[in-house]
């Protein structure tokens, strides 16, 4: 843990049943940027030796070899960033839901669960991006045939590498970028022995980018607490009542939008739908309805609601007034005598 | 370096195969023979090894969560698929979205096109492209790239092609990391129309939840301007790149060249025709900014969405699926009364099974979606998107809206005047060849295309606001029985989602990328898919020996098609990645010649 941090090589396999959405995002982000931390642009962290399909120069076995010297234990210390759902590979008789390459032996693929087996003994630390691989996510829903889940229930929850780094799982579907990128720099400061050992909730996630409700953070929250609630999408005030999940949903997309400070989801107009959430998407679906326990939250609201926003106009409108004694007719009057400018 | 020999002479020939095919979205393996004495591929398979089973856990949910689940099919383009969905469930719940919607919506998606095939090309493809790449190669190639100017050097600003390919290494290559950054505001463009990328948040059935503020267009139009003045550097510098490759390797145009079968599905609707009716589908289909068709042999034998649908066949082939011609059939006739065939995606019953790869027998996720004639089941291909749009575009001759005009022979490209640069034309012409290159190609100039509609799109929008317009939405009840089908341009080619609703739920539900159809496995007929295909038809210009040959025309080739494979695979149910091209018979070969993995 306290090796001089020179280069730790990040080991990226998108072959879970993903999207790649996560990989993309990374490609994203400016706090930091993927070339930044490559290139070793922040200070104290060690340059990331960037081992994803989606980047890589080298291709098939020539791209594979940095992923069977690390299951060898060749290859100095790695972080294993794992993206999509794992599946069960126990529920069908044969042949695999996911695999990584083709196995020079047999000459079949290689299942995406056996590189995680090889892998994850072998890692500083592993990383689960998004919610598909933090906690299963969209593949994972109710009728799915792969029996899929995330990596916490198939390593375990308790799961520490070996130098005894938890699991670190940063949801999001896909993940905000910038929230992957920066977790990613904490553990490089922390591999440097820079930083503490990162923080995490009861499910895994950074506790500095995750603590907050959506809601806490959202720029529409204002209205929320005004009783204003938009009944058709596109409205500028709160949309808790089309479907918005924001007031019980864990993340920081309302104070950090989504690609340099632009866009995001309640605060431009877009329902919380809990994709940060290990219960997404089941539990939040179907999603473009009011979520159940707002129906008292927001009309307990109401009353309230209304009564300061009625005062609030009233001040407004004395606000929005400019003093009086700002004018050609009054000029020096607040002075408190007649006299005049000149 | 050389091309074809004039002589055949006795085969000698290597299995090789890439797995994963890396630079590209998702998992790709391609498996091929090549024969190194005459330097061509003689065989070649594609294989995705992901399912997820889209349509298959979709069934019985509710059908207003349709966009917000598909999107999730992919990463990249997910809001590709969002939109698609949502066409299709306005159809389904016969709701037509405000016209300030329908804008928002196309520039989201022109903001999409500008970002993907940006990345794309610059930090993907471009590396195949670079000096890393052809030093290592082919050594001749670079030392005449170090001796040839750029002819547009004075837009782009390298003097020698060899310039250009420096300016393309990854992760030092000032043209590499420029793209990079374009990609981010171009992604913020899109993110200030839909809310997320790569997940959209602001789309709905109905409309869109983005607030119509002068503010939001303010800030797309001042990216918007960044990027065109971009753009006007770097078709240029394209054109010196790909022009060069055919100087500097003769017969080069037969690298990735297959016979013309295009398809494109359209994209951009115009909110004055588009009712999104299934029964005027003809009629504001033929009015979308990207007209809808199919072009083969170089003609245009369809532009009309309704044979288009009614012609889509899903094929198994060699696929890890059951058929399901036992199955049920949802839909008899379309809503104007066509029969539809068992084997169309609204009757399609998704089977997966897991089984060993077997290149005789099954050996991909990916099925085989081919578009029947009447006479024939066509193997069709979308050129990696760009391609087939400009094909039929151009021969439909119908789209102008000032900025972007179709001729005919071409299209035509307005980017009005930016910060440095004065008005500037391009014209995408229809190319000789159906290859590597001119897919490349096509998808410059369609970045071009996507930033010239969008200043169009603004300018209505903007109308519509400053009309006092700003509504996004429009309410709708969901029946309990439909049938719609939703049809776009995903960035990288035709995308259809076909949806059954019955007792208010979801009972099919079929979405088709472009990558099940270019990354498809061999069908009952034995017709190979267009990877496996225009691979075949590859030869081999890379001076390497066997046992360090890395596959770079095969790799150019294929990823010209801009692979998505996550795409590929869902539609089905299944998500697929492969492409592989391994070196069975000599396993040195996998660990010489290595490049090193980006930086």
């Amino acid at each position: 843990m306290a090796a001089p941090a020179g280069e730790i090589a990040v080991l990226w396999i998108n072959a879970g049943l993903s999207c790649d959405g996560d990989t993309i995002a990374m490609t994203a982000a400016t706090q930091p940027s993927i070339e930044d931390l490559v290139r070793g642009a922040i200070p104290w962290a060690p340059k990331i030796k960037l081992y994803n399909p989606l980047l890589a120069t080298a291709v098939g076995d020539d791209f594979l070899a940095a992923f069977y010297r690390g299951a060898a234990g060749e290859l100095g210390p790695f972080i294993l960033v794992v993206e999509g759902s794992i599946p069960d590979e126990s529920n069908q008789p044969a042949g695999c839901w996911a695999a990584f390459g083709t196995d020079p032996a047999t000459g079949q693929p290689i299942p995406t669960c056996e590189w995680i087996d090889r892998l994850a003994p072998r890692a500083w630390a592993v990383v689960a991006a998004g919610t598909c691989a933090a906690y299963g996510g969209i593949h994972a829903m109710a009728g799915n045939p792969t029996g899929c889940m995330g990596l916490p229930d198939y390593l375990g929850w308790e799961w520490r590498s070996h130098a005894g780094v938890p699991l670190v799982c940063i949801p999001g579907c896909p993940v905000q970028p910038d929230n992957l990128t920066e977790t990613l720099l904490y553990l490089c400061h922390q591999f440097a022995g820079r930083a503490a050992p990162i923080p995490l909730d009861e499910v895994l996630r950074p506790r500095w980018l995750f603590a907050q409700t959506v809601h806490e953070g959202c720029d529409r929250g204002g209205y929320y607490e005004q009783g204003e609630f938009g009944a058709v999408h596109g409205s500028p005030v709160c949309i808790v009542k089309l479907g918005c999940w924001g007031p019980v949903v864990q993340c920081n997309v309302g104070k950090r939008g989504w690609i340099g400070g632009v866009g995001g989801c309640p605060n431009v107009g877009g329902i919380c739908i809990g994709c940060t959430m290990p219960g997404f998407p089941d539990k939040f679906q179907p999603f473009m309805e009011e979520p159940p326990g707002s129906l008292l939250s927001a009309a307990a609201l109401m009353t309230y609601g209304k009564a300061i926003k009625a005062l609030r106009q009233f001040t407004k409108g004395s606000l929005n007034k400019v003093p009086s004694w700002r004018s050609r007719s009054s000029s020096g009057a607040a002075w408190g005598g007649g006299e005049s400018d000149e | 370096m050389t091309a074809v020999p004039p002589v055949r002479q006795p085969p000698r020939i290597v299995e090789m195969h890439w797995d994963p095919i890396t630079r590209i979205v998702g998992s790709l393996g391609l498996f091929t023979k090549i024969d190194f004495a005459n330097r061509e591929v003689v065989e070649c398979h594609s294989t995705s090894s992901i399912f997820r089973g889209f349509s298959v856990f979709m069934k019985g949910k509710d059908p207003r969560d349709a966009h917000l689940i598909t999107s999730r099919i992919c990463g990249i383009c997910g809001d590709n698929h969002a939109t698609c969905a949502m066409y299709a469930q306005n159809m389904a719940f016969a709701v037509k979205p405000p016209p300030l919607a329908d804008w928002i919506v196309n520039l989201g998606e022109a903001a999409e096109y500008m970002f993907d095939h940006n990345l794309f090309q610059d930090n993907m493809v471009g590396v195949d492209y670079c000096e890393q790449m052809v030093r290592s190669t082919n050594p001749g190639v670079w030392e005449q790239a170090k001796r040839t100017p750029a002819p547009h050097a004075e837009l782009h600003g390298y003097r020698t092609i060899a310039d250009i390919m420096t300016a393309l290494n990854p992760f030092t290559g000032a043209f590499y990391l420029a793209t990079l950054e374009v990609s981010r505001y171009s992604r913020e463009m899109f993110c200030l129309m839909e809310g997320r990328h790569a997940h959209p948040s602001t789309l709905y059935p109905g409309g869109v939840g983005t607030v119509a503020t002068v503010q939001l267009f303010t800030d797309y139009l001042a990216r918007l301007a960044r990027y065109a003045e971009f753009m006007k550097r770097c078709v240029p510098l394209h054109d010196d790149l790909f022009d060069f490759f055919y100087a500097a390797l003769p017969g080069y145009e037969q690298v990735g060249h297959r016979r013309t079968l295009l398809g494109c599905w359209g994209s951009f609707n115009d909110p004055e025709v588009c009712d999104y009716t299934y029964a005027n589908m003809s009629t504001w289909g033929r009015s979308m900014y990207v007209t809808p068709g199919i072009v083969v042999d170089g003609k245009l034998i369809t532009q009309d969405l309704v044979e288009i649908n009614l012609g889509m066949r899903v094929l198994l082939g060699h696929s890890f699926y059951d058929d399901w011609q036992g199955g049920e059939t949802f839909v008899t006739h379309d809503p104007l009364g066509n029969a539809v065939d068992q084997r169309h995606p609204w009757n399609q019953t998704t089977i997966p099974r897991p089984q060993q790869r077997d290149f005789a027998g099954k050996y991909s996720w990916v099925m085989a979606p081919r578009w029947f004639d009447g006479k024939d089941h066509l193997a069709l291909d979308s050129g990696g998107g760009p391609l087939a749009r400009f094909w039929t575009t151009a021969l439909a001759g119908r789209v102008d809206l000032g900025y972007v005009e179709a001729t005919g022979g071409g299209v035509k490209i307005r980017l009005p005047r930016t910060a440095t640069l004065p008005e500037t034309e391009l014209e995408w012409k229809i190319p000789r060849w159906c290859n590597t290159i001119e897919r490349n190609r096509a998808r410059t100039y369609f970045q071009a295309y996507a930033a010239a509609c969008a200043y169009a799109f603004v300018e209505r929008a903007l109308a519509e606001v400053h009309a006092g317009r700003t509504r996004t939405w429009n309410e709708f009840k969901v029946p309990e029985q439909a049938v719609a089908c939703g049809f776009h341009e995903a960035v990288r080619g035709m995308l259809s989602h076909h949806l059954v609703i019955r007792d208010g739920k979801i009972a099919n539900y079929h979405p088709y990328a472009p990558t099940p159809w270019n990354a498809s496995v061999r069908d009952l007929y034995g017709t190979p898919g267009p990877y496996e295909d225009a691979v075949q038809n590859t030869p081999i210009f890379e001076e390497s020996p066997p046992d360090e040959f890395k596959g770079i025309d095969i790799m150019r080739t294929v990823r010209s098609f801009d692979p998505c494979l996550p795409c590929g695979v869902h539609m089905t149910l299944g998500n697929g990645r492969v492409v592989e091209a391994h070196h069975s018979p000599f396993y040195g070969v996998q660990t010489s010649g290595r490049l090193p993995a980006a930086q």
